[in-house]
Order: structure tokens, then C-alpha cells, then sequence
């Protein structure tokens, strides 16, 4: 018997799971191939993705001066030749003088300090304050390969067995049920309210943490996200400082993740982020322990590829932020082109810049695009028998509920598949539409739901609208019969 | 009032974990850096850091990936050559939208095809780039790996000492249990496949499950290449034992003598055939981050699995996703370092002097390093020197008193004195009285062997009587080192 093989291997990495690329993406990776190899074989000529939020793989352009400071960072010696005056916005390159000076020797490719680079994250401490208008310490900051792996620190400094709970919101981005079942803790869950919004009800928070206490679980932290995934709300400022509240008396860590705090797409709502609450509450280091996590892969700038992101953390004492930091520096450091674009994104093109226009240009496209994209496709769903869906306040996605007819529940249960995924299986091979299975968030149970992004390039719209809406008008009449 | 997180009721897996590269050493030189006081760091295997430049042509194609819009712009060829120009058009055509979009989990499908034709030009067999996943370094695909091995704490991984303690602090995040076997220090570093067979045995004595075996060839910190002989008795070794072989491989351009090239592990288990071949499961790692290359910075890496059943690699594919994918312009380093310019192409004359140059110089360290230190034979390969040190009777009292390892407080008093900054031995190799059953229990050493593992560089002028001087004087040397000025300020110890 070999020794890694499904039966021996890590039983946590069997439990944990990931919708967002599971089976449903294998599938349309199959067809994908099916249409190259066979053009015609399917009723649609091209896969439509709407799986995952990757704006730049869906024709999103990425914001000219940032990628202007990256290459000349990447390549620091056509700085000093005259030529690169013409290709590049002196701003960019007055941007890339200054971000190398903060590298020692100019060495973009040497590991840096393990929290990242000093002056990048002086720069992010002040972009940091910028936006909230209180004051960030640049030791209080750890840049990561995303966010996603900084995350991943914090489950593993905050779980020590299955009895250390994590309260998070259902529905949830899936990167926290999979931490916390590859560390080896429990979620407990929190039901957001569909009704109003999605909205987040202190009572439910309290009703969670003490049935968890009754089952002997040890409640060490709750995740907010926000603006939310899949659910796409962004809280009010009310409810943020209930939160807080709520945190501080029960003595939970706070795990804020804010990456969408640039995707709000409403009027009557803003991105406070939970620092700035905390701070003007007037709660400070000594009052709440609270994480912060921001990231290059979403807003208006959509990098994913570069796997760029922060931690900021306040309120933990000198031994654990030592242990952090000593986390930290196992992997030695996060790439430095990502940590450089945190750096640009938290510090962009100021008015009076000479890429000041054109960036805000660039940024207000990306951004009224995302709007309209997220109306119209709202719009559609709300038509759809059977269908209701909130509106995205923010974030990148939609998450409708759908009403499925007993039939096709039935018929889920026969092929073996929750309903959900069974609508979206048949959807995506009706139409070439990929979206995620609701249950892949979770959701209240009998309800069903499917996440669909708001990202398809707007020519592309009005196609995914009609064949949805024909695929949905056949379903039910097949299943309501 | 105390903390939701506090020390107490962290991961104890977090608390016990230990990472020396940045540990209480690398703190000390960093605070005596903010004092303004000329540190050389020589701690780590961070090349850039150091002086050596980066590889033009790799930073040209990455800058214009980056850039693309420059790629229409009718005056790039001012800057950049042409076959920089085409090999970005190339990459981002592999893309599925250029550096800023989420590649597939395991890696660009075209720079993995480029990974796997590497191998097989390197090893003369085909390699499947459907079981090659690229990382952010090679240092998460190792992670990565254990994570999957590793289900509790009667789980050991075997792993060399001394060791790059990467091994040593994954293996106890990850809640898992080391199991040393013991390189001979005066058989060159190599391997005793006795001394293996005991280290097992004694594992399984205490009810642990031996799972899998690491191997750091080229090694961190030794700087030994394995021989083919060797290799291959741990290959049987492993096979025999129902155990997971991982081939840290990090270091194979780093070679500094021709008695003895790289062979890769994977290439040695093709060569002894069936059933051994089709049977021994092992994963090879390897990195953009040491070589000539030296871009730590871009964090690219990836993992090679043979022999591993699908289901698992699906399960090993599915951890991957959670992260979405590995950074993309690391994954382009990783493309261009396997591809490199070819003979004909504009920059190839470029990138082979450059790349010369780079190892010549480090194999010229590497010697001179070598010839100097007394207690060492050969320093044949990776970057690191690992002297061994006679330190006094009084100096390991004056440690003792003070709590620390003996080469602990030498290093520290090295780096007050010198500026130079080392990785103490005991952090890499293991503590004699820790946790682990190498001598009796009860039994005194005295007068141990200590390690210092070090590189020296300066271009600052010192004055070697000096420099003598004050290392003479932090320790009042009875018997102990020699010190030596080869050239222009560099010193062996």
C-alpha cells in the first residue's frame, strides 16, 4: 500500500471543500474542451464564467499606472535610460524612483522583512489613515500573498482542537468553512437575513455563540465580511458598532475582511471600515482585538494574478504578535510585485498627478460598468418565476434564491446532487453559464440559492440574460408540470 | 483584561514551532541595523540582498507582461529586444488575461508543459504536466505536501540533520512529529543507510508512523550532493518502508565541482526500472528562488508528484484552489528559468555571460570558503558553508549561565563584534538534550562540537589585525579558529 493515497491521506484535507473551482468548474472544463475539439457539439458556441470573481480573465483592463510602477520596478535599470521617458507617465516613474529607494539595494528580487517592505508599508499605514481618519502603525501590518493566506494565519494561531469555534456568516466565502476544517476547528455558523437584505441581527449572533458555549464549544472569533460574499451587503454603520460591541463583551477576535471595500454600488450606503468604527467609538488597543484584511484582487483594479494583500492587526499583545510574526517568516516573505501593488492601491494617483485623470478615468469606468452589469443582471433574476434576488450593494456577485418545484428536488435526490447544483448543472449545460451552487456558501437549509458574478463583459450581457431566462422559463415548466 | 488571543490560548503547534533563518539572531542584527551599525547578513540564501543582479533578460519579458500596453507602442524596441517583446506575447497568450487574472489552481497549463520538458531534457524521461503544480516558492509546495501526509502526531516525517529548519517548523505547525537520521560529517555529509534504518526503528518504538523521508540535495546547510549510490539505497530504503520520498532539490545549479553533478532523484528511480519505479511515491520541489537565478522575491516554486494515485492528487489539486492559484508573474520566472534564451536568440550571449558569471563567482566563494576552514572537508554545492567550531570550556559555561546555546551567544557575540550575521548550528541541527532521543538522557556532554554556518562579504575595507582583534577579544581563544585574509577584505574563520 503506497503511503499517500486517499485513505491515508490527511483526513482534514478529505473534509475541507471549495465550490467557487469545484465540480461545477470541472464540468464546464470538459465542455470547454468538448467545443474546441467539436465545434457545435453544445447549444452554446463559448463557456461563460461567472464562477469566480477574476474581473482581468473576463477583458477587465488593469489600471495603467500601477502596471507602469510595476514593470519599471521589475526592470529598474531602463530607469536611467532616456528612452523610457517617452514610454512611460513621469509620475510612474517618479512613483517607481521612490518605492525602489525603500528597497534596500534596489533588489526587487530579494526576500524582504517577513511583514514586508518598511516603506510599503509606511505607505499603506498612510493610506490606511487616509481613508479612516485615525492613525495605522506600520507594525501592525503583515503583507501576504492575498489575502487569503493571511487568513489562513490567523485559524491557525486561533484554533487548537475541534472545540475552538469560529462564527461565521451563512451564506460565506468559502475560504473560511475550508480553513477552519484544514485546522481542525468548527464553524458556527450565523444566519444572515434574507428578508432584510441580508441583514446581520446582534440576536442571532448571541443565539449562536451561547448554543455553541452549550455544546462545549470555545467561541474565539467572528468573521464579518464586508462588503459581503456571496451576499454582496454592505453593513450599516449601527450595526457595525453592535458588532463591535458585541465582540468586545464576549471577548471574540474580530476577523474583518474588507477586500471589497472599494464595490459599493449604492447611493444610500459606504464602506466604514471596522477600524474607523472601533477607533471613533473611541475603543482602542486595549479594548478589542481586531483584523483587518484587504487585498489587490478585487475593487476597481481586479488583480488577482499578482496575489497581493494585507493583514492589519490591533489590540494583541507584544508575545502573540510575536508568534505572528514568527509565522510570518516560515514562508520568509510574500512576493514583492504583490506587495508593491498594496502599496499602490492604498496610495494611488492624487489629484494634481499627472496620472490623476486618467486613472480616476479609468477607475470610474470599471466601477460604473460593475454597477450597471450588477442592475441589469439583478433586473433579470427578479423577473425569473420563482426567482428573488437582493441587490448587490457591493462586492461582485449575486445570489439569488430560487423557489425550486418539489419535482425537481425529487429528481435532484435521484441523481444523487443537492438541488441547487442540480439547477446549475442543467443550466450550464443548456446554456454554457457557470455558476456556483448556493449550497457551496451555504444557506438556510431548505432554501436554495446559486452565486452568479457580476463580471461578464456588458456586451455579453443581454445573451446571458435571454439564455438564462429561456433555460429558467424550460426548467420550470418541465419541473412544475 | 485579558485577550481574546492570548499566549495562553494560542496553537500550541505555533508557540512550540521554531524558525531560526529569521529568528532570535536575525532580530538582534535588525535592531543593530536600525542603530545604524553595517550588518552583513549572511543568514540566508538571498543572493539580490547581497549584490548579485538579476538576469535581464527574465526582468524585460516580466516588465513587459506587466506593461502590455507597451507592447504597442512603436518605440519598445528602443529598450527592449526582440525576443523579450516575443516571449511576453507568448506568455500572455497562455494567460486567460494577462498577470492580473487567477490562474488555473495548479499553474499556467503552457508554463507547466515548459516545466515538464525541462525535467525530461534534464533526465532524459518524460515528465506529465498534469502532475506538476506550481507554487508561491517552493517553500508552500512543501507545506502543501506535509499537510497532506501528516494527520496527527503519531505521524514522522523523516528529515536530515542538520536541516533547513523550513522541515522542522512545518512539521510542527502541522502537529506532526520529526524523526532526524543523521548526515556524517566526515563522510563528506553522505548518508549511512544504517544510521537510517536505526532512526526508523527508534521512531517506531516510540508508535510513530514514519511516512515520508526528506532529502535536501544539494543540502541546506552541508552544501553535499548525494551520490547516485546513496540515492539509490534511499530510494530502496523508502520503497521498503512504504514511505513518501521528498526531494528538496532547490539548489541542483548550484554545483561548484565536476566530480560529482546533480542527478535528480526522479531521474535515479527512473534509471533502476519496474516495479521500483512504478511504485515509490516522490514528490521533487524546486524553486525560481536559488540557482543563478536568485529571485527569492518573486516567490516560484513547484512541486513534481510521481507515482501519487489520482484520487489523491485530486485531493492534493482541491487544498490548491482554496488559494485560488500561485502568483502569476512567479509563475512566468518559473517558465523563463526552465526555457531560458537559446543559442540564435538575440539575448542568449547576454544571458550566458551573465549567468557565467554568477556561478563562476559562486563557486569561487564557494572554494575559497572551503580551503579555509579547517574542520571541513569539501563545501561542494548550495550556498552555505558549515564550518564546525571547538568553542572553550569557559565560553560554554558563560552560555550555560546565560540560558542560551553555545553557538547561540557566539553568533550573537560574532555579530555585535563583526556585524556579521550567521545562523547558529543548533538551530539547524538538533538540540542534543531536546526532545529527542540521540544521546542517553542522562549523559553530560562536554566540549561538544559547534556549528556556525556563514559567508562572509564585505567591499568595505577592514583592517584584518583588527577584525582579529575583536573576535579575539569577545572570546579570549585558547585553542579554537583561524583567521585568514584571502583577498580584498574577504576572511575565512
Amino acid at each position: 500500500m503506497d503511503s499517500i493515497t486517499i485513505d491515508t491521506i490527511n483526513p482534514k484535507v478529505l473534509k475541507c471543500e471549495y465550490a467557487v473551482r469545484g465540480e461545477i468548474v470541472t464540468i464546464a472544463q470538459k465542455l470547454q474542451q468538448d467545443l474546441k475539439d467539436n465545434p457545435g457539439s453544445h447549444p452554446f458556441d463559448e463557456i461563460l464564467y461567472c464562477n469566480i470573481g477574476n474581473p482581468q480573465s473576463l477583458a477587465q483592463q488593469p489600471i495603467t499606472f500601477f502596471r507602469e510602477v510595476l514593470a519599471l520596478c521589475d526592470h529598474p535599470s531602463i530607469l536611467d535610460k532616456s528612452e523610457t521617458q517617452g514610454l512611460f507617465s513621469a509620475d510612474a516613474i517618479e512613483r517607481a524612483f521612490q518605492i525602489l529607494d525603500q528597497i534596500p539595494g534596489r533588489a526587487t528580487g530579494a526576500y524582504s522583512h517577513s511583514q514586508g517592505i518598511k516603506g510599503l508599508r509606511d505607505t499603506i499605514a498612510s493610506g490606511i489613515e487616509a481613508r479612516d481618519g485615525f492613525p495605522a502603525d506600520p507594525n501592525d501590518l503583515f503583507l501576504t500573498d492575498g489575502a487569503s493566506p493571511a487568513v489562513h494565519m490567523m485559524m491557525q494561531l486561533l484554533i487548537r482542537s475541534q472545540n475552538d469555534g469560529i462564527l461565521c456568516p451563512i451564506p460565506q466565502y468559502p475560504l473560511y468553512s475550508a480553513s477552519i476544517a484544514l485546522h481542525g476547528g468548527t464553524l458556527v455558523p450565523y444566519y444572515l437575513d434574507e428578508q432584510t437584505g441580508w441583514g446581520l441581527e446582534i440576536s442571532e449572533l448571541e443565539h449562536q455563540l451561547n448554543t455553541a458555549k452549550s455544546n462545549g464549544i470555545d467561541v474565539r472569533a467572528l468573521v464579518v465580511i464586508n462588503p459581503g460574499n456571496p451576499t454582496g451587503q454592505v453593513l450599516g454603520e449601527a450595526n457595525q458598532r453592535e458588532i463591535v460591541e458585541f465582540c468586545k463583551k464576549e471577548g471574540l477576535v474580530l476577523l474583518a475582511d474588507e477586500v471589497y471595500q472599494e464595490n459599493v454600488y449604492v447611493p444610500d450606503k459606504k464602506f466604514h471600515s471596522f477600524k474607523k468604527i472601533t477607533r471613533s467609538m473611541g475603543y482602542g488597543e486595549k479594548d478589542i482585538s481586531l483584523v483587518s484584511f484587504q487585498s489587490v484582487s478585487k475593487g476597481f483594479y481586479g488583480e488577482c494574478g499578482k496575489r497581493g494583500g494585507y493583514m492589519e492587526i490591533t489590540g494583541f499583545s507584544p508575545e502573540v504578535r510575536e508568534q505572528i510574526y514568527k509565522l510570518a517568516s516560515v514562508n520568509l516573505c510574500s512576493n514583492i510585485s504583490g506587495q508593491i501593488l498594496a502599496s499602490l492601491v492604498m496610495s494611488p494617483p492624487k489629484v494634481g498627478d499627472e496620472s490623476y485623470e486618467s486613472f480616476s478615468a479609468e477607475k470610474e469606468a470599471v466601477l460604473s460598468s460593475l454597477a450597471r452589469r450588477a442592475q441589469a443582471l439583478q433586473d433579470a433574476l427578479n423577473s425569473l418565476e420563482g426567482v428573488t434576488c437582493n441587490r448587490a450593494e457591493g462586492a461582485m456577485y449575486l445570489f439569488p434564491r430560487i423557489n425550486l418545484p418539489d419535482k425537481a428536488i425529487k429528481a435532484a435526490e435521484v441523481a444523487k446532487t443537492a438541488p441547487d447544483a442540480f439547477y446549475a448543472k442543467l443550466l450550464l449545460n443548456a446554456t454554457g453559464i457557470v455558476v456556483v451552487p448556493g449550497s457551496g456558501f451555504r444557506q438556510v437549509p431548505g432554501t436554495w440559492h446559486f452565486r452568479c458574478t457580476i463580471l461578464p463583459q456588458e456586451e455579453k450581457i443581454p445573451a446571458i440574460v435571454s439564455r438564462l431566462t429561456e433555460f429558467h422559463k424550460k426548467f420550470m415548466d418541465e419541473f412544475c408540470g | 483584561m485579558s485577550k481574546p488571543l492570548d499566549y495562553e490560548n494560542l496553537n500550541e503547534n505555533v508557540k512550540k514551532c521554531q524558525y531560526a533563518v529569521r529568528g532570535e539572531l536575525y532580530l538582534r542584527a535588525s535592531e543593530l541595523q536600525k542603530e545604524g551599525k553595517k550588518i552583513i547578513f549572511t543568514n540566508v540564501g538571498n543572493p539580490h540582498a547581497l549584490g548579485q543582479k538579476p538576469l535581464t533578460f527574465p526582468r524585460q519579458v516580466i516588465a513587459l507582461c506587466q506593461a502590455p500596453f507597451l507592447l504597442d507602442d512603436p518605440n519598445v524596441g528602443l529598450i527592449f529586444p526582440a525576443d523579450a517583446i516575443a516571449r511576453a506575447k507568448q506568455f500572455l497568450a497562455m494567460t486567460s488575461g494577462g498577470l492580473g487574472a487567477y490562474s488555473d489552481s495548479r499553474g499556467i497549463p503552457g508554463v507547466r508543459k515548459e516545466v515538464a520538458e525541462f525535467i525530461e531534457r534534464r533526465d532524459g524521461y518524460p515528465s506529465d504536466p498534469e502532475l506538476i503544480f506550481l507554487t508561491d516558492g517552493a517553500s508552500k509546495g512543501v507545506m502543501q505536501i506535509l499537510n497532506s501526509v501528516i494527520r496527527g502526531p503519531s505521524d514522522g516525517i523523516l528529515v536530515p540533520v542538520p536541516q533547513y529548519p523550513l522541515y522542522s517548523a512545518s512539521i510542527q505547525l502541522l502537529g506532526g512529529s520529526l524523526v532526524p537520521y543523521f548526515l556524517e560529517e566526515t563522510a563528506n555529509w553522505g548518508l549511512d543507510i544504517n544510521d537510517l534504518r536505526q532512526s526508523v526503528a527508534q521512531a517506531r518504538f516510540k508508535g510513530i508512523t514514519v511516512r515520508a523521508m526528506v532529502i535536501i540535495n544539494p543540502g541546506n546547510p552541508t552544501g553535499q550532493c548525494l551520490s547516485v549510490a546513496n540515492l539509490k539505497q534511499i530510494i530502496q530504503f523508502c520503497h521498503q518502508e512504504n514511505l513518501v520520498l521528498l526531494g528538496d532539490e532547490v539548489y541542483q545549479q548550484n554545483i561548484y565541482q565536476d566530480e560529482r553533478p546533480f542527478i535528480s532523484a526522479r531521474k535515479v528511480l527512473l534509471d533502476m526500472g519496474p516495479p521500483i519505479s512504478k511504485e515509490l511515491q516522490l514528490v521533487s520541489f524546486h524553486t525560481v528562488s536559488k540557482g543563478y537565478w536568485g529571485e527569492c522575491g518573486q516567490r516560484g516554486g513547484y512541486f513534481e508528484m510521481t507515482n501519487i494515485p489520482p484520487k489523491a492528487v485530486e485531493e492534493i489539486y482541491k487544498v490548491a484552489s482554496i488559494s485560488l492559484s500561485p502568483n502569476v508573474p512567479g509563475q512566468i520566472f518559473m517558465g523563463l528559468m526552465v526555457n531560458p534564451p537559446k543559442p540564435g536568440d538575440i539575448s542568449y550571449d547576454q544571458y550566458v555571460r551573465e549567468s557565467k558569471g554568477i556561478l563562476e563567482s559562486l563557486r569561487r566563494r564557494a572554494h575559497m570558503m572551503t580551503d579555509g576552514f579547517n574542520s571541513c572537508r569539501n563545501v561542494v554545492c548550495a550556498m552555505y558553508s558549515f564550518p564546525q567550531i571547538r568553542l572553550p570550556p569557559r565560553a560554554i559555561e558563560a552560555a550555560n549561565k546565560l540560558g542560551k546555546a553555545p553557538d547561540v551567544l557566539y553568533c550573537l557575540r560574532l555579530l555585535e563584534a563583526t556585524g556579521i550575521s550567521t545562523v547558529p548550528g543548533s538551530d539547524i541541527e538538533l538540540d542534543y538534550h531536546g526532545d529527542e532521543d540521540a544521546t542517553d538522557p542522562g549523559e553530560k556532554i562536554v566540549n561538544p562540537p559547534w556549528y556556525v554556518v556563514g559567508r562572509v562579504f564585505t567591499d568595505k575595507f577592514i583592517n584584518p589585525k583588527s577584525l582579529s582583534d575583536a573576535m579575539g577579544k569577545a572570546w579570549r581563544l585558547g585553542e579554537g579558529m583561524a583567521v585568514r585574509e584571502l583577498e580584498n577584505n574577504v576572511f575565512i574563520f
